[in-house]
């Protein structure tokens, strides 16, 4: 890599700032003034914040194709500086960055829009309609987070993104923090926001250390310079390794990878936009961002790529057979999720930082498409369920039983076993969410296909294994959604909400449509022959860019498997559709302890329960207990700590300070009292005593003068 | 010519005397003469140094401490008059108010 001018360009390149400040600005707007004005005016703040944020890096990337893609660094405060450590806030905008900001202001704004209309009917149905605000406090704020990440000319101000992405992370997963996912009061919502936050800080505990490392052998954290050291080979082996596997255990914090990938289905608490801009389509993607912008040090050493590859594919086929056995329809979407960051980090972790980047893009499409598809759907459903405000009228049943059927049983909207036939209710969300699958599955000229195939291909070219797991992970992929598909818009209504489903306002459309014409359209833009994408990040990644040879035999073979799986979907779920919501799934049958397996996460929620959480919890009970309270508080504080004070205390009183203090002090007064006593003797009153004394004087003194 | 000698055991024997009035009697009055007594002692050695030396210092220094004892004379025999009014005696063991 280059180093890049740093000297200020000036001109649109200035702008790059506002990409952070504009989300600020409309958070502030919110902020101050959002209770007293009304949603309309909040959703339209918020996404005009957005909106101008997609609109400087909009200006910022043709600004960069008439640079020729040179990258730019635009200082923008001094951060820290100390003796020849000087790390600045600098902007860095490179093909890579903007890319990676046209993708989170992009797909943000269209988010917006749609929680605009979204959190209108979310706000009612938990009835707590102040939150409306909230909500987009939040957002604006995860996006100026993002943008901080993504912009970031050094590791460190790329931390600070991703602690503070975090942070939108654990408020909005628990943005209903007083209820339960199930929509019920509880603290569900609260315990799946803890879960996330703390996989994550495990996560960026690595991510430190790679930082901390980074810095002691290189002595700096700015990009251009750290990525110098790496490609003159002046870091050593087993700093390579360190950095690498430390900033990879942050990958798999922050990107939900094994082993932390455990917080990300937890994290479908959070209302359905977030879900859709954090948990699918940006923040989750941070990992695979940081890992091509860290291609000098993944590179470095081939094992090490080895490693990342291999992670990211074993996630990628773990997570797709745990999506086959949900029945929550975001579960399905959060373990899909996991899954294609796995293949991201594959992609990446072989070298293929383009098809890696190129996946992230195209996913971010889809998926948040899909997200804001089951966020219409649930919605849908709920509002059929449970009609409130102008939907209400002519359904005065259901009204104080929220949540519940007539049988007192909560009524999930998100389980898809309580839905299906939805395609004629809801033709606008049907049609977009099939186009969000296909792109999903990898059908060709959709846009997950092209992404996909690349990154199989590459696969093919780096290693036999991953290239297998890979595409068993794929034939999952379009299995689940085939799946979904089926159970969510095919066959009869299996409840009262299916049957009166509503189809959702205008502001949830839109994006929906926005997003369907990008998840059919968007993998034209690194076509196989012009690969215009991928040139377009070579300008950053330098010679870490190969261009991936379209292979046919790779594409035909992913495309018949994914057909073959949504066959496979339809013989099963499709031709004789479920009938009841009761009934149990076809493939419990067919596979019975595969399926209990896939259902139940392959228990390894259980498992890090029983592995880690008691065992630590345990440990917490020894140390507040045993260490904490018996030996310092008891022991230490209480017997040595306070009765050691007390009597060294009385010690001081009684003999030292009573005794010897007092006695001198006692001593003193009694000796002068003495000898004052004995002197007043001589004072007789009789004055010829007194000249006596005088007289006696004077012949000592002259007795001594004279006989000297 | 009378050797100094001579006046200087005159002398020694009026200081004498003049210190044992003073150490023995109680009469304020008598002290009060043997301080007089002791002054003229000195007085006499002042002029027998004087002749023999032929100084004149010593024969006016005399006449300083004769106008020194006048004057003390005059306060000394105020005080005891006002001794005597309060304590209706010179007994000069009466005055003893200033015992501690």
């Amino acid at each position: 890599m280059l180093l890049s001018e740093t000297t200020n360009p000036g001109g649109v390149f200035s702008l790059v700032p506002w990409i952070v400040f504009f989300p600020v600005i409309g958070l502030l707007i919110n902020l101050l003034f959002g209770k007293r004005l009304g949603e309309k005016f909040i959703g339209t703040v918020a996404s005009l914040a957005s909106g101008a944020a997609f609109a400087v890096s909009a200006a910022l990337f043709f600004a960069l194709q008439a640079n020729h893609g040179h990258p730019v660094v635009v200082p923008f405060l001094e951060w820290i500086h100390i003796g020849d450590l000087a790390i600045d806030w600098a902007f860095r905008v490179d093909t890579l960055s903007v890319t990676m900001m046209l993708v989170v202001s992009g797909i943000g704004t269209l988010i917006h829009i749609y929680a605009a209309g979204y959190m209108h009917y979310d706000v009612q149905y938990k009835e707590d309609p102040a939150s409306y605000v909230r909500f987009f406090i939040y957002l604006n704020l995860f996006i100026a987070m993002m943008m901080i990440l993504i912009s970031g000319d050094n590791y460190l101000m790329l931390f600070v993104g991703w602690e503070g992405v975090g942070l939108c992370s654990f408020l909005l997963i628990g943005f209903w923090f007083n209820r339960s996912p199930d929509g019920t009061p509880g603290t569900g919502n609260s315990y799946a926001a803890k879960k996330a936050f703390i996989a994550n800080r495990v996560g960026d505990f690595g991510f430190l250390m790679a930082i901390f490392t980074t810095f002691w052998v290189t002595h700096s954290l700015q990009f251009d310079e750290v990525f110098h050291h790496f490609e003159e080979g002046l870091v050593p082996e087993w700093a390579i390794w360190a950095i690498a596997l430390f900033m990879l255990l942050g990958v798999t914090g922050k990107s939900a990878q094994i082993p932390l990938y455990v917080w990300l289905p937890d994290a479908m608490a959070g209302p359905t936009p977030v879900s859709a801009l954090i948990h699918a389509a940006t923040m989750v993607t941070a990992g695979v961002y940081l890992i091509t912008r860290s291609a000098p040090v993944f590179s470095a050493i081939p094992e090490v790529q080895g490693v990342v590859a291999t992670i990211g594919a074993v996630t990628a086929l773990f997570a797709a057979t745990i999506a086959v056995g949900q029945f929550d329809i975001k579960k399905v979407l959060a373990y899909s999720t996991v899954s294609q960051l796995g293949f991201m980090v594959a992609a990446v972790g072989m070298g293929a930082y383009a098809a890696g980047m190129f996946h992230l893009v195209t996913h971010a499409f889809f998926k948040a498409l899909l997200f804001l598809g089951s966020g219409s759907v649930i919605l849908a459903v709920e509002r059929g369920h449970h009609p409130i405000g102008e939907d209400a009228h002519g359904h005065d049943h259901h009204d104080d039983h929220h949540g519940h059927d007539d049988h007192g049983h909560a009524f999930d909207p998100q389980d898809m076993r309580n839905m299906g036939g939805l395609r004629h209710k809801i033709p606008w969300t049907f049609w977009t969410y099939m186009m969000g699958t296909l792109a999903l599955a990898g059908i060709p000229i959709w846009a997950g296909f092209f992404s996909k195939d690349e990154i199989l291909t590459d696969a093919l070219h780096f290693s036999l294994p991953i290239y297998i797991i890979l595409t068993l992970a794929a034939f999952l992929t379009a299995f689940y959604m085939g799946r979904q598909v089926w159970l969510v818009f095919f066959g009869e209504p299996r409840s009262h909400g299916a049957e009166a489903a509503k189809e959702s306002p205008r502001a949830m459309l839109i994006p929906l449509v926005v997003l369907a014409a990008l998840s059919v359209l968007g993998g034209f833009m690194n076509f196989p022959t012009t690969h215009q994408f991928g040139h377009w990040l070579e300008y950053t990644l330098g010679h870490f860019y190969h261009a991936t040879q379209f292979n046919a035999n790779v594409a035909l073979g992913s495309t018949a498997f994914a057909l073959a799986a949504i066959y496979l979907s339809w013989l099963v779920y499709g031709q004789k559709p479920r009938q009841t919501v009761k009934e149990a799934d076809p493939l419990e049958k067919a596979l019975p302890g595969i399926f209990e397996g896939m259902q139940a996460k392959w228990w390894l929620d259980d498992i890090y329960e029983e592995a880690i959480i008691k065992p630590y919890q345990r440990l917490a009970a020894f140390l507040a207990d045993v260490v904490d309270w018996r030996f310092w508080h008891d022991w230490f504080h209480e017997r040595v700590l306070r009765d050691g004070f007390f009597g060294l205390t009385r010690f001081l009183a009684n003999p030292v300070d009573l005794g010897v203090i007092d006695g001198i002090a006692n001593g003193l007064a009694r000796a002068a009292q003495g000898s004052a006593a004995a002197l007043s003797i001589l004072q007789t009153g009789f004055v010829r005593n007194y000249a006596l004394w005088v007289f006696v004087g004077v012949v000592l003194i002259l007795g001594t003068l004279i006989f000297r | 010519m009378v050797p100094v000698e001579y006046y200087v055991g005159l002398s020694a024997i009026l200081f004498t005397l003049g210190v044992v009035g003073v150490l023995t009697r109680r009469n304020a009055i008598i002290i009060f003469m043997s301080i007089e007594l002791m002054l003229n002692s000195a007085n006499l050695l002042f002029v027998a140094f004087a002749r023999t030396f032929e100084a004149l210092n010593g024969q006016i220094f005399v006449f300083f401490v004769m106008t020194v004892a006048a004057a003390e004379v005059a306060v000394g025999l105020a005080l005891i008059v006002a001794v005597f009014r309060s304590k209706s005696s010179i007994n000069i063991d009466d005055v003893n108010s200033l015992r501690g």
